[in-house]
């Protein structure tokens, strides 16, 4: 399977990702510039965390205006899997690619710690080597990360088991402790939580791995078939 | 200052304009004598901030002399951005630690950010990328107030809101509350970075002809003779120079960094060096100076956000994330097209030239023209005077008392919520410190450890200074600073490299201040031989007064470790129940300017703890002998509070561990002395008799799962507490001091 992990300006976690891909999942990946306007040739594609465009204006607004962002809508609507963490899930939501917004976290100041989430879905193609319920460390690191929605959008999320990841305690004020939601295909996934940060018992925790061959298993099920 | 009509030489001179620049009568005139005639307004700005304290290190230079500089490993001493040591495999770490504490004083979220980003420019400069960020702070006492509250929190905000945005982890450092900061806080910010040995770049315009290219942010007027603000007593009007504070820009600095990074690899590249203090003059004059070249630049295509900006201004100015760089002539458009896909400008704006003059040119008419020597080297060296000050006199007839504590457990809990000992994580949540993936051991442990990725190796980082001992004895405290610093260092599994130096202190015009500096000096230079870690590069920040009071002196020790293969990281922790607990090193009855001394007394007098270099060598090296064999479970260093706070955070990572230890002698002193050259280990019962064939160690003691810290003397029980209780008074002490008053 190969991934893009997708480098707008002030993109901070691409090598991160690129390095859980390559060296921990053990998959092929590329760093893709932001002003490509063609995807693909890819089968999955990572929105890293960061500041892109310095988080000016707001978080994400500036950077779903680049060029690759039409490629990635045309991802998205191909079914590819598409996973946008932190500042990439910002995007996703600029982008339209996921309902809800954004706020600043609760406490005002930027938190950077490992927490404790609860795999709330494990059908998405994102989850699927995860226990129902079952809960992982995966480290947080942002500073608008207080998600928020309407009371119809949250139904909606509620209804279609779109909420695949919740916080154990909520560090950032979150509605309804969601740590990650995935679009009503369940192509899409945005989360704030780094799965890329938790690929290696060294740095404290592997546990977001799973995530990652989640979706290689969900590609290669697909690809089994359609061949 | 900033006049749109500038004035004419004569009146430079006769209006002495010059001293609100900084320079003396004396300086003047020496300029007037090197130009042979009256330097004009622009001239005389560049020689004062080349002159400034904070560029020319004037007063301490030859305090500076005495340092050891030089080791087999040392790629690159004191004199470029940063210093670099080999770490074998080509590899090589470039380190260096500087001040913003004026500008921090002022506006502290700006002051504290821009010092951060000027570090980082530093490290790259060199061509090395980034890999972690530390950092050493100084407040005055949290609860005494709101003012101090304020800048505590907006200078953590200012150094996550930089490091978190440009994507380089801040890892680590240290943070002390003594009110002799209170109006003068520290910011000391200090990066590491990671290169090939192929790779590094200097600071040097050679080539006569090649051309001086900028890059990076356009210049305003920020910042103005910020290196010269930086070189004065904070005073009541200090809030008028709140134009002399930059304002920082992390995306910027994300996108310079990428593309200097991308530029060092071209052969077009001559030399790069940071636009910092001083700015365009700085690195122009000095890049200049230590090619033995001259540099002509036309000031008209300096990228400029401001209209109507005089070259005075354009040259003074600190406006941040600029680089200056000389590249090979012919070869502009492949940097600009390099620099263009960052959406950054490099635009030609001079060139090399060989009459070692900086001439610069202004709407059409020469505006300064001057030997780059004097600028970069010429500046006056100063021996002040020094004098023994009185109080030290005065602590040094004194004996040593040890505080008379009724109830010992009470105490520890109070010595645990003392903000200087107490949790930071307060702080450092706000830092992202795990960004790239790197960061094996996180903050809070003795030193941060940052892996190099595709090797078995990572490199160990910490930054110490405890300024209360530097306070009471200058060179024993600086002897106890580096001891320190590679304690910890040693601690996480780490063969001491070297350090980087920032000489935090008062008005070295006050012959007290000076011998301060000058003891302080003796001190570090004496640790450093002995324990073999030269100092590569540092600061010198002075003039840390307000209204006329110094800080404590504070020399801020920053060293980096490797550790040389990734199984011998180790952290404070206890790990596993029925290991064996030890102590290594004596125990005296060393109680001034110990944390149980201000909390007895709410001051420190007194002898600072004794440091035997020699002995805390020896002991450094068996440490890690025994951890490179596998021995030990965990390692500490005893510093604020002693053994008992040592044993009591060992315990705090995990929830269900206990400890019970048996101490002799004096149970105030044996729990909370601070004597030095002093670890608490953690070792396998199945490793008792190699360990202590390898380690001069007493046993104290065993990890239980009891929960409890039980401490007993040679007849009863004297502390007996549960980890939880003493958790919660560590943990919560700094969130409670911020949320109860604002």
């Amino acid at each position: 399977m190969k991934f893009a992990v997708i480098v707008f300006p002030g993109s901070n976690c691409d090598i991160d990702m690129y390095h859980a891909i390559k060296d921990e999942l053990g998959e092929q990946v590329e760093y893709v510039w932001h002003d490509t306007e063609n995807l693909d040739e890819f089968d999955g594609i990572l929105l890293p965390g960061g500041f892109s465009y310095g988080d000016y204006l707001r978080t994400g607004a500036i950077a779903r205006f680049s060029k690759v962002m039409q490629a990635v809508v045309k991802a998205a609507e191909a079914g590819k899997p598409i996973l946008g963490v932190c500042n990439g899930f910002q995007i996703l939501l600029e982008a339209g690619l996921l309902p809800g917004a954004m706020k600043r976290n609760e406490s005002l100041s930027f938190i950077c710690k490992p927490v404790n989430l609860t795999v709330a879905n494990n059908q998405s193609m994102f989850s699927t080597a995860y226990a129902q319920g079952e809960t992982i460390s995966i480290p947080v690191a942002h500073g608008e990360g207080n998600y928020y929605c309407d009371e119809e959008t949250l139904a909606k999320l509620k209804a279609n088991n779109q909420i695949v990841f919740t916080y154990q305690d909520n560090p950032n004020g979150s509605l309804e402790d969601i740590a990650g939601i995935i679009n009503e295909k369940g192509n899409v996934l945005g989360m704030m939580p780094h799965p890329e940060r938790a690929v290696d018992e060294l740095l404290g925790s592997a546990d977001g791995l799973k995530l990652f061959q989640s979706i290689v298993r969900s590609w290669r099920e697909a690809n089994v078939v359609k061949a | 200052m900033l006049l749109k009509h500038e004035p004419r030489p004569d009146q430079v001179k006769s209006e002495k304009l010059y001293q609100q620049m900084g320079l003396s009568d004396e300086e003047f005139t020496l300029v007037e004598n090197i130009l042979g005639r009256t330097p004009n307004y622009t001239e005389t700005g560049l020689f004062s901030v080349m002159w400034s304290e904070h560029c020319s290190y004037k007063n301490s230079k030859p305090v500076l002399k005495k340092f050891p500089i030089t080791g087999e490993k040392v790629l690159q001493g004191p004199g470029e951005g940063a210093g670099i040591v080999d770490i074998g495999d080509q590899q090589a770490v470039v380190f260096k630690i500087e001040s913003h504490n004026h500008p921090s004083a002022i506006e502290p979220y700006q002051g504290a950010a821009t010092g951060v980003g000027g570090i980082i420019r530093d490290i790259f400069s060199m061509g090395a990328r980034p890999i972690a960020l530390l950092n050493s702070l100084r407040f005055g006492e949290l609860d005494e107030s709101a003012r101090v509250r304020y800048l505590f929190k907006e200078v953590v905000a200012g150094i996550a809101g930089y490091g978190n945005c440009i994507g380089i982890p801040t890892v680590g450092g240290e943070i002390q509350f003594e009110s002799s900061y209170d109006g003068n806080p520290l910011v000391n910010a200090m990066c590491v970075g990671l290169i090939d040995h192929k790779d590094i770049k200097k600071g040097l315009a050679q080539g006569v002809g090649n051309t001086v290219m900028y890059v990076g942010a356009k210049t305003g007027r920020d910042g103005i003779h910020g290196a010269t603000f930086a070189s004065e007593e904070l005073t009541e009007q200090s809030d008028e120079n709140r134009p002399a504070v930059q304002v920082g820009d992390p995306f910027m600095e994300k996108l310079l960094l990428e593309a200097c990074l991308e530029l060092i690899h071209s052969d077009a590249l001559v030399g790069i060096q940071d636009m910092g203090a001083a700015g365009l003059t700085s690195s122009s004059a000095e890049m200049a100076s230590k090619a033995g070249m001259g540099i002509e630049m036309n000031l008209d295509l300096v990228p400029q956000r401001e209209t109507g900006m005089t070259a005075y201004e354009m040259m003074l100015s600190e406006s941040q994330e600029r680089m200056l760089i000389v590249i090979k002539k012919g070869r502009e458009q492949e940097i600009n097209e390099l620099f263009s896909k960052y959406d950054l400008e490099a635009v030609a704006i001079g060139t090399v030239t060989d009459d070692k003059k900086l001439r610069l040119l202004h709407n059409g008419e020469v505006v300064a023209d001057v030997p780059v020597d004097a600028l970069a080297e010429d500046a006056p060296v100063y021996h002040k005077p020094s004098k023994v000050p009185a109080y030290y006199e005065e602590f040094q007839a004194m004996e040593q008392e040890v505080p008379q504590i009724s109830d010992l457990k009470e105490t520890l809990v109070k010595l645990l919520s003392q903000p200087t000992i107490a949790s930071k994580e307060w702080v450092y949540e706000q830092y992202d410190y795990m960004v790239r993936t790197n960061t094996v051991v996180s903050p809070g442990s003795d030193a941060a450890v940052v892996r190099i990725r595709g090797t078995r190796k990572a490199l160990a980082m910490t930054t110490d200074c405890n300024s209360r001992y530097v306070y009471l004895d200058p060179e024993v405290g600086g002897k106890i600073a580096v001891a320190e610093a590679a304690r910890n260092i040693v601690c996480s599994g780490a063969e001491p490299l070297a350090i980087t130096d920032n000489l935090n202190f008062g008005n070295p015009e006050k012959p007290e201040v000076f011998w301060q500096i000058e003891k302080a000096a003796d001190g570090i230079s004496e640790a450093c031989r002995v324990l073999e870690t030269p100092v590569i590069g540092g600061n010198v920040s002075l003039y840390n007064e307000t209204s006329g009071t110094a800080i404590y002196p504070t020399p801020v020790i920053g060293m980096v470790g490797l550790v040389t293969d990734i199984d011998h990281i180790t952290t404070q922790s206890f790990k596993n129940n029925g290991d064996l607990i030890y102590l290594v090193g004596e125990t005296k009855d060393e109680f001034g300017g110990s944390e149980l001394q201000k909390l007895v007394h709410g001051k420190v007098f007194g002898k600072a703890p004794e440091l035997n270099i020699e002995v805390e060598k020896e002991s450094q090296k068996q440490v890690l002998a025994a951890i490179r064999a596998g021995l030990v479970q965990s390692a500490h260093d005893l510093s604020e509070g002693g053994l008992a706070v040592a044993i009591a955070e060992s315990l705090f990572d995990n929830g269900q561990l206990g400890a019970e230890v048996t101490i002799t002698g004096n149970p105030v002193s044996a729990l909370f002395s601070e004597s030095q050259s002093r670890f608490l280990l953690s070792v396998k019962k199945e490793h008792q008799a190699k360990f202590e064939s390898l380690v001069a160690a007493q046993l104290i003691g065993e990890v239980n799962e009891t929960g409890t810290l039980k401490v007993l003397s040679e007849t009863d029980t004297v502390v007996e507490a549960s980890v939880h209780q003493l958790k919660d008074a560590w943990k919560g002490a700094i969130p409670c001091l911020l949320k109860s008053r604002d």
